[in-house]
């Protein structure tokens, strides 16, 4: 049966928000509009209540020993922000080095950048090649001058899981602080800041059906406790630390998420993993000459396939198959016309990087949408092959890397 | 990125898919770009000797949406025009006909430098050719010295 079209695979980017959420935020716009901060009348009251509640139901989901270790931002590029400038400027006069890895988000990337220039010392982990860093580079990248080390749960383009409860075990040994990205992983693996020993962490409601426009930062508040100074000025909202009137409805409905996914996460995990799995097989029996990027399980998120056909490029492929929802490490496709960073970081070939493409399935997704999906991709590779200089070459038996190419 | 009408019709119609015999002295091949840039194409013509007209035009191209519209573009154009008319072919021509945007632009440089390239290789080729009988018809003359 050919499902609804288009088909949304980009999970990864976004996800809807679920229907459960959207209901329990609507009388946040409306006849609960007040203003958490205002103390004085039953209106901020009820506001206020309703966002310390969606605070209880983000930490549990964290496994943060109190509420009060939440604080709540725009989203996971704040949190990535204030965690990571907020621990460098306060404990500037401890040291300043922070650790990192190549294949961070942006979000964390400039961040350092910015710091570098302010004087810091960045050290920026080669991954290997499905993406990983291991608790040895991380303890030999550890100086008297650490003050941090920010990596991600799991990366966004190839879903690589890093081992964060291992490498939390030497941060605490060093007495280092340790900044989790989260926003990709959390929902969909394993994740809890108490035993993986986690200091701070970044979430985003939107990545985890609910709202777009709120996040929060986890800082941790005893053993030990964390201290971060604040980006912006002004009243003073969330104990300090990040000042402006709080989007109630916003974190109502990332509350809801949270606790959804506290009680659902396994389930959609396993739902995602099982469709993933299907596509994988599907491309898998009928293409030649496809390349996985990233890990393989269980070291790669459950909705995540990031797929290189070769002699395909990756923005050619997305318009064959316009009705699919999906992304590309293309150069094509960002502005910079350079290929992803994070596949050449893995040490993936440019061409294979330029002919890359992410499903990223989710919760909402369905068998026969994969199905659809799957039969459409193997058509449009086999009908672009035969358009493709590359590949008849490669049916020749010329190796294309011994070719005099002149880049352009 | 939404692309035009005329880039989507060459993308899901492209017209001269194929493959002619590079080691046929009447057929010119260009290629261009680079894997690790994201755009490679072949462009080939096979030119009538006697009059120096295109006569048909094939092309491969591994590359994005624009790229393959303006190679198929390209092969249609430059189809029953003299290889000098070919030569005076101006990548501004693509972009117009297929309303690129500023970062496709490359797309249609390539499709210029595609086909100079094919119109050189079959120059070469004949100059070759002509070399060589003249060299055969010089040979052929000395033992009747």
């Amino acid at each position: 049966m050919t499902p609804k079209l288009p088909i949304y695979m980009d999970n990864a980017a976004t996800t809807p928000c679920d229907p459960r959420v959207v209901e329990a935020m609507l009388p946040y716009f409306t006849e609960k509009f007040g203003n958490a901060a205002s103390r004085s009348h039953s209106f901020g009251w009820v506001g206020e209540e309703a966002v310390e509640y969606a605070r209880e139901q983000v930490a549990t989901l964290l496994g943060a020993a109190s509420e009060k270790e939440i604080v709540f931002t725009s989203g996971a590029t704040e949190s990535d922000n204030l965690a990571i400038k907020g621990v460098a400027n306060f404990y500037a006069s401890k040291g300043n080095h922070i650790i990192t890895c190549k294949t961070e988000h942006k979000a964390v990337l400039d961040t350092c950048k910015r710091l570098e220039r302010q004087g810091f010392v960045v050290t920026y982990l080669q991954p290997d090649q499905q993406g990983r860093v291991t608790p040895d580079d991380v303890r030999n990248a550890i100086t008297d001058k650490t003050i941090l080390v920010s990596l991600m749960l799991a990366n966004n383009e190839v879903g690589t899981v890093h081992p964060i409860a291992e490498i939390g075990k030497v941060t605490r040994e060093k007495g280092v602080l340790l900044h989790c990205d989260a926003v990709q992983g959390v929902g969909k693996i394993e994740f809890n800041v108490d035993q993986m020993n986690v200091d701070l962490a970044s979430i985003s409601a939107h990545k985890m059906y609910g709202p777009k426009g709120v996040g929060a930062l986890y800082v941790r508040r005893s053993k030990p406790r964390v201290r971060i100074v604040a980006e912006m000025d002004g009243g003073g909202h969330e104990r300090g630390m990040r000042s402006g009137t709080l989007n109630v409805p916003g974190i109502v409905g990332f509350g809801k998420a949270c606790a959804l996914a506290v009680k659902e996460w396994r389930q959609d995990a396993a739902h995602s993993l099982a469709l993933r799995n299907r596509l994988r097989d599907k491309l898998w029996s009928q293409l030649e000459m496809i390349h996985l990027n990233g890990a393989d399980d269980p070291a790669r998120v459950p909705g995540n396939l990031n797929v290189s056909f070769s002699f395909v490029e990756g923005e050619a492929m997305m318009m064959a198959i316009k009705d699919v929802a999906v992304s590309s490490g293309s150069a094509c496709t960002s502005a910079s016309l350079e290929p992803s960073y994070v596949l050449r970081a893995l040490g993936v070939d440019e061409e294979l990087a330029h002919s890359s493409i992410r499903f990223c399935l989710g919760k909402f997704n369905t068998e026969d949408e994969v199905d659809y999906v799957a039969d459409l991709v193997v058509r449009q590779v086999v009908r672009l092959r035969e358009m493709s200089p590359l590949y008849e070459m490669h049916k020749e038996g010329i190796d294309i890397k011994s070719i005099q190419w002149a880049a352009h | 990125m939404a692309y035009s009408e005329k880039v989507i019709e060459h993308y899901e119609h492209p017209l001269n898919v194929g493959t002619l015999d590079k080691e046929d002295p009447t057929v010119g091949t260009g290629l261009v770009g680079a894997p690790a840039c994201g755009d490679v194409m072949r462009l080939q013509i096979r030119v009538n000797p006697e009059t120096n007209v295109v006569e048909d035009a094939k092309f491969k191209t591994f590359g994005c949406g624009s790229a393959i519209a303006s190679s198929s573009l390209v092969t249609e154009w430059v189809k029953g025009k003299t290889i000098d008319e070919a030569m005076a072919l101006k990548n501004s021509q693509i972009v117009e006909e297929l309303n690129l945007p500023p970062v496709k632009i490359h797309c249609s440089v390539l499709a210029e430098d595609a086909i100079k390239s094919a119109i050189a290789d079959f120059r070469r080729k004949q100059a070759e050719r002509k070399s060589k009988d003249a060299s055969v018809a010089s040979q052929s003359v000395q033992p009747q010295k």
